[in-house]
């Protein structure tokens, strides 16, 4: 009953519509309705997340974050959690100011830039056993297609702005996603090979054998290191902390948006959010068994709560993240992407093959795992010692 | 060991969100209009004139002598004199102000009329939540909101009024002391008063 309870609705939905709809009309008010669920979905996803995210780094700080807004005009209150939409109303209310130097046509097209690619890359994603809004025979292909797609909005936005620091935010994000995508795309390539497919539904399927948790792609070697590489890639493609130099409010103000106001800026915000869940439910669906349970006894719960409770972890260890670590240096970005993390993933993908032809799964974890731990420090080492990278002393500042 | 101190901020932060649920003393933060913190017994917002007893127009120490209103520096004091003259706190016939104002817009919180003040009758309150839909009659205040008891002082400022009690007290017996030397004296002014 639960299980199928997102279908079932679409179902009872679209029969009402077809009784004033002609025929011809069917797939495509079907195709309209996942895609409306889809908007539905994440944006509330969106609105409950930037609260409990602002609660969550409140904590982090020994504060007690947003715990006022709830039903107005009663003292009702919900621990803060109305204010995402305080925050909608006001972004609608604001005036939308475009520079008078600006691109007016690429300025206004930016932001929807911005959302389209994520909520296509969301559209591809297998929430649940019955429950994917789109299924491709190369879905991961589209989902890397479409999202490479954000860096052209952050771009168009950047320049159309004819801001300074519109531009300099620009460019880094230009130079942090292309070059993140090479460590990401590369990170998923073990667990293509493993499933031997590029259909996420597939991929899915694939971590289903075994009924539990152990099956799941993430309890290999390569697939906890390719987890590790592919989340670390996917903050940064997403713009998250501690990637987040394209926005850098210290150094660039607000980045490739400063010069968008209400709820352009907000859909930016939204975009940025709608990047960051379509990375996660996108490592969730590879290396965490996707919409599946994580003990075979737990699997009467419908499978679209255990995709979206794996989600909320994630997106919690984001905000952790978030909340911990100082921002990178522009060089520290690039040197990380190119002389560390592609270099894992490479790697990574040596133990993948090995994982496929050593015997016993213990030697496979000691000769898998043995090489990647070996890889990790002797990169480690080395870039503290020739790459700059250890601990540095500071003539005046002690 | 490169990650370590990754490893090391994120124990930190976990700390920090897990110790702000279970033990209060970790929030810094207060919620403000339902607590607040308590003031230290140096703070100062905007002066305040003092009276003692129980009428703020008998009891006020004010004497409408004007040090103040010529020493503030952004002149946010304006005062009027009284003809009618009431004893203070000695016995003696001092002049009153008619007219007491002090516009809270202007005032620096300075201090300088305290300082200068012969007679303690002005200091400085603690009062801070003066906002107001009306930024010229609500932020100026008068005499009669400026009266305050010496209770409320020592309130506010208990070791400072505690001082300021005992330097009165001493003034009163000097004057005391005087009164009953000379007989003369002070007969003169309550002849006038009469």
């Amino acid at each position: 009953m639960l299980e199928d309870l997102p279908v079932a609705l679409k179902g009872l939905l679209l029969q009402a519509l077809m009784r004033f709809l002609p025929a011809w009309a069917e797939p495509w008010i079907s195709g309209l309705l996942s895609a409306a669920a889809v908007v539905v979905v994440f944006g509330l996803l969106f609105g409950i997340v930037t609260v409990l995210e602002r609660k969550g780094l409140g904590r982090m700080q020994n504060r007690y974050g947003p715990n006022r807004v709830g039903i107005p005009l009663t003292s009702v209150r919900l621990a803060g959690f109305g204010q995402f939409l305080a925050d909608g109303i006001k972004a609608l209310t604001k005036e939308d100011v475009v520079p008078r130097a600006a691109d007016r046509v690429v300025h206004f097209l930016a932001p929807v830039v911005m959302v389209i690619p994520a909520l296509l890359a969301l559209a591809v994603l297998p929430y649940g056993r019955h429950c994917v809004p789109v299924d491709f025979e190369a879905g991961l292909l589209f989902f890397f297609a479409v999202g490479a797609a954000t860096e052209l909005a952050v771009f168009m936005a950047g320049w159309s702005s004819r801001n300074k620091y519109s531009l300099l935010g620009a460019m880094r994000g230009i130079a942090q996603m292309l070059s993140y995508e090479v460590p990401l795309v590369l990170a998923v390539v073990p667990v293509v090979m493993a499933a031997g497919s590029l259909s996420l539904v597939r991929i899915v399927e694939a971590q289903a054998a075994v009924g539990n948790w152990t099956g799941w792609f993430i309890a290999t070697p390569w697939g906890l290191a390719g987890f590790l590489l592919f989340l670390a890639a996917a903050l940064a493609e997403a713009n998250r902390s501690p990637f987040d130099l394209p926005e850098g409010e210290s150094e660039i103000v607000a980045g490739y948006f400063i010069e968008y106001s209400g709820f352009k800026f907000a859909l930016f915000f939204l975009g940025e959010y709608l990047g960051l869940f379509a990375a996660l439910g996108l490592a969730i669906t590879l290396f965490l068994g996707g919409w599946q349970a994580p003990v075979g006894s737990l699997a009467w719960m419908p499978s679209w709560f255990w995709f979206f409770a794996k989600l909320l972890v994630l997106i919690g260890v984001a905000i952790w993240v978030r909340g911990s670590w100082p921002r990178l240096r522009v060089d520290q970005l690039m040197g990380l992407a190119w002389k560390f993390l592609l270099p894992l993933t490479l790697v990574n993908l040596v133990s993948a093959v090995l994982w496929r032809f050593v015997p016993g799964p213990a030697l496979a974890w000691l000769v898998c795992g043995g090489l990647t731990l070996a890889a990790y420090v002797g990169l480690a080492r080395g870039l503290a010692t020739a790459g700059g990278w250890g601990p540095r002393t500071y003539r005046f500042a002690e | 060991m490169l990650g370590e101190g990754l490893a090391k901020g994120l124990l930190t932060t976990a700390k920090n969100f897990v110790g702000s649920y279970v033990s209060r003393e970790r929030l810094v933060t207060v919620q403000y209009p339902e607590e607040r913190r308590p003031l230290p017994e140096a703070a100062r917002s905007f002066p305040f004139l003092v009276y003692d007893g129980d009428d703020p127009v008998a009891g006020l120490r004010c004497v409408a002598c004007k040090i103040c209103e010529t020493e503030c520096p952004p002149q946010c004091i304006y005062i009027v004199k009284d003809t009618v003259k009431k004893p203070d706190h000695t016995g003696k016939l001092q002049n009153q102000p008619l007219i007491f104002d002090i516009d809270i817009s202007v005032c620096m919180s300075c201090q300088i009329c305290v300082e200068v003040c012969p007679f303690d009758a002005i200091k400085m309150d603690v009062a801070y939540e003066w906002s107001t839909h009306d930024r010229f009659e609500g932020l100026l205040l008068h005499k009669e909101q400026l009266s305050k008891p010496n209770s409320y002082y020592h309130k506010i400022h208990p070791t400072e009024a505690a001082e300021v009690d005992a330097r009165l007290a001493a003034a009163r017996a000097k004057a005391a002391v005087a009164r009953a030397g000379g007989a003369g004296k002070p007969a003169a002014p309550a002849a006038v008063k009469g």
